[in-house]
């Protein structure tokens, strides 16, 4: 089991090579992906039951990105943990690369296509219910973005997953309260996401969701008997890069060689400072 | 033989049997399993059937999901619905994820006529053939809709199929003339070359019911069925073109993109072929029963002869 630094100084170590690659191949979600970088880490080095080596076991956990664009920390992340080498990265989105800008089933650890938002809920209940037809104790993982809770089918997935009581099911809200166009509660108001989701039948964690202690606390938790849950994590777009942070428009934003030092001055500072500890 | 059977009839007594056989096999129903014909299946393997409640896209989604999981979902709704308000699910889910979901559109076509547009799908072909990794078919009597559903059960590719809601005539003898593999079409009639309808689905029964009266009137013609219609049985329209260079189509959908465009853009690149289509037009559908709209647009097998005696003069 990692320690609450280790994990902190993965998810910094992680940020820092999303920064490179988006840099590198000037496209990318930065803002997205910085925000839910803390929930990946402690997803994948603490908390998921599936590693490369068990990745087609039909008894390992299932983690769904439904947050699709945020595909190059997942990218970091399934390279760190041993699922494809780390320089295959360095053919993000170039021609023909299997590492484009949204996961594809073809890159060993992803497990089915996502992109387009709202179909990670509605999938995610698909391979829970599937558990439960067949007797199997993995459970299913899926992040969502708070942006995306305005299209109609994460509701009704929500709705399937209170109604057929699925407790192998933790649905993750990045909520950093930031989309492309601005503020979510201008865009489109979804909240409150807590009510609602309580409503639909699930059982609701609010945590501060770059908090890694809090993150791996809530994510280990077992579901309430014939609940799903869901964890609204508060999170701060472009974290870790402070010129980005709560900035929208860092949403997909590629930094200039003048940013990108200087956000990398950043990351290594924190890097270095958690070394240190 | 028999008088005939309707497909969602045939397709819930082969789905019982297949999924009695093997527990991964479900059907998934949006509020649709009276409609879909699959009260015995719900009867006799309730823990196979997965209702959705009225929500097509989550239908699909969710059985990608199953299906990603090991499981084999059959996914029924109207096929307006499904080919449409699931279109993204159907591409992105299913056919772009490549799970093995299969989905069966019913009451396809101009099946519910007087409940107007909403509940048409006369564009489903020109969409779902639209779309890589997904097989599309229409079957047109109970022997070839038992045997595409044999095959479907044992099939790990995406696919839809249009079923509507009639009782289908007999065409065939047999499972095993009517359907054999993907991308397999059958000449059903063979009286010459004057001409060649083509057709699938409910209508092929009209196409041949014309051919019949084509050859008392001196019109010497073929009818080929493309139960298949992705993949395209291209070799036998190939074939057929070879012998007569005059297609006639006909099917329940829009002129536009349906089993008329896909055997146009087979044989337009030999130059030597005429495809005549006929269809829906693209206009609003008038209300009427299913044969009255029929009439109305020149798709009954009278109008067929006509339209095919004027062209060939």
């Amino acid at each position: 089991m990692a320690t609450t630094r280790e994990l902190e100084l993965k998810a910094a170590e992680m940020r820092k090579a999303t920064w490179e690659m988006i840099y590198r191949a000037k496209t990318g979600h930065t803002g997205s992906d910085l925000s839910c970088a803390d929930i990946l880490v402690a997803l994948y080095n603490q908390v998921l039951k599936q590693t490369p080596a068990t990745f087609t076991d039909p008894n390992r956990d299932r983690y769904i990105q439904s947050k699709g664009h945020a595909v190059e920390i997942l990218y970091n992340v399934l390279a760190d943990q041993g699922y494809f080498p780390k320089s295959d990265l360095l053919t993000y989105s170039q021609f023909n690369s299997p590492y484009i800008g949204h996961p594809t089933n073809h890159i060993n650890g992803i497990e089915l296509n996502t992109g387009s938002l709202g179909h990670g809920l509605g999938l995610s209940v698909g391979v829970a219910l599937a558990g439960k037809l067949d007797h199997r104790d993995y459970h299913v993982y899926t992040l969502m973005g708070d942006g995306e809770q305005a299209e109609g089918s994460v509701w009704e997935a929500a709705m399937s997953a209170g109604n057929y009581k699925l407790d192998n099911l933790t649905a993750i809200i990045d909520h950093n309260r930031l989309q492309i166009s601005g503020p979510t509660a201008d865009v489109m108001n979804s909240e409150p996401l807590a009510d609602k989701y309580r409503a639909f039948g699930f059982d609701v964690v609010e945590i501060d969701g770059n908090n890694m202690a809090e993150l791996v606390s809530a994510l280990s938790t077992t579901n309430t008997p014939e609940r799903p849950k869901l964890i609204l994590a508060d999170t701060i777009k472009g974290k870790g890069i402070s010129f980005a942070e709560n900035q929208a428009a860092w949403h997909h934003k590629v930094p200039t060689a003048e940013q990108y030092q200087q956000g990398l001055d950043e990351l290594n500072a924190v890097i270095g400072g958690l070394q240190n500890e | 033989m028999s008088k005939g059977a309707k497909a969602g009839d045939v397709i819930c007594s082969e789905l019982i049997d297949a999924a009695t056989k093997n527990r991964d096999i479900l059907a998934v129903t949006s509020d649709s399993r009276g409609s879909a014909s699959l009260n015995p299946f719900a009867a006799a393997l309730p823990d196979q059937l997965i209702e959705m409640g009225i929500a097509e896209q989550n239908s699909v989604t969710v059985s990608a999901g199953m299906a990603h999981s090991g499981k084999r979902p059959f996914v029924f709704s109207p096929a307006s619905f499904l080919t449409m308000r699931s279109i993204e699910q159907v591409k992105d889910d299913v056919a772009y994820s490549n799970t093995n979901v299969k989905l069966i559109g019913i009451s396809g076509g101009n099946s519910y006529s007087v409940l107007g547009a909403t509940h048409h799908s006369l564009q489903d072909l020109a969409i779902t053939r639209a779309i890589p990794n997904l097989q599309v078919y229409m079957p047109a009597d109970q022997y070839q809709t038992a045997a595409l559903i044999q095959y479907l059960t044992q099939s790990a590719q995406p696919a839809y199929v249009r079923i509507g809601k009639k009782v289908l005539p007999d065409i065939y003898a047999d499972e095993a003339a009517a359907f054999t593999k993907p991308g397999k079409g059958n000449v059903i009639y063979d009286k010459g070359n004057d001409v060649t309808l083509i057709s699938a689905g409910e209508t092929l029964s009209i196409a041949l019911d014309a051919a019949q009266q084509l050859e008392q009137a001196g019109i010497h013609a073929k009818v080929v069925d493309l139960v298949s219609i992705k993949p395209l049985d291209v070799d036998l329209l190939n074939r057929m073109a070879d012998q007569t260079h005059h297609f006639v189509t006909l099917e329940e959908h829009s002129i536009y993109g349906g089993l008329g465009s896909a055997v146009a853009e087979a044989v337009a690149p030999r130059g030597d072929t005429k495809v005549d289509i006929i269809g829906f037009p693209d206009e609003p559908v008038i209300a009427g029963t299913q044969d009255e709209v029929f009439q109305y647009y020149g798709m009954d097998a009278a109008s067929v002869v006509k339209k095919v005696q004027t062209w060939l003069q």
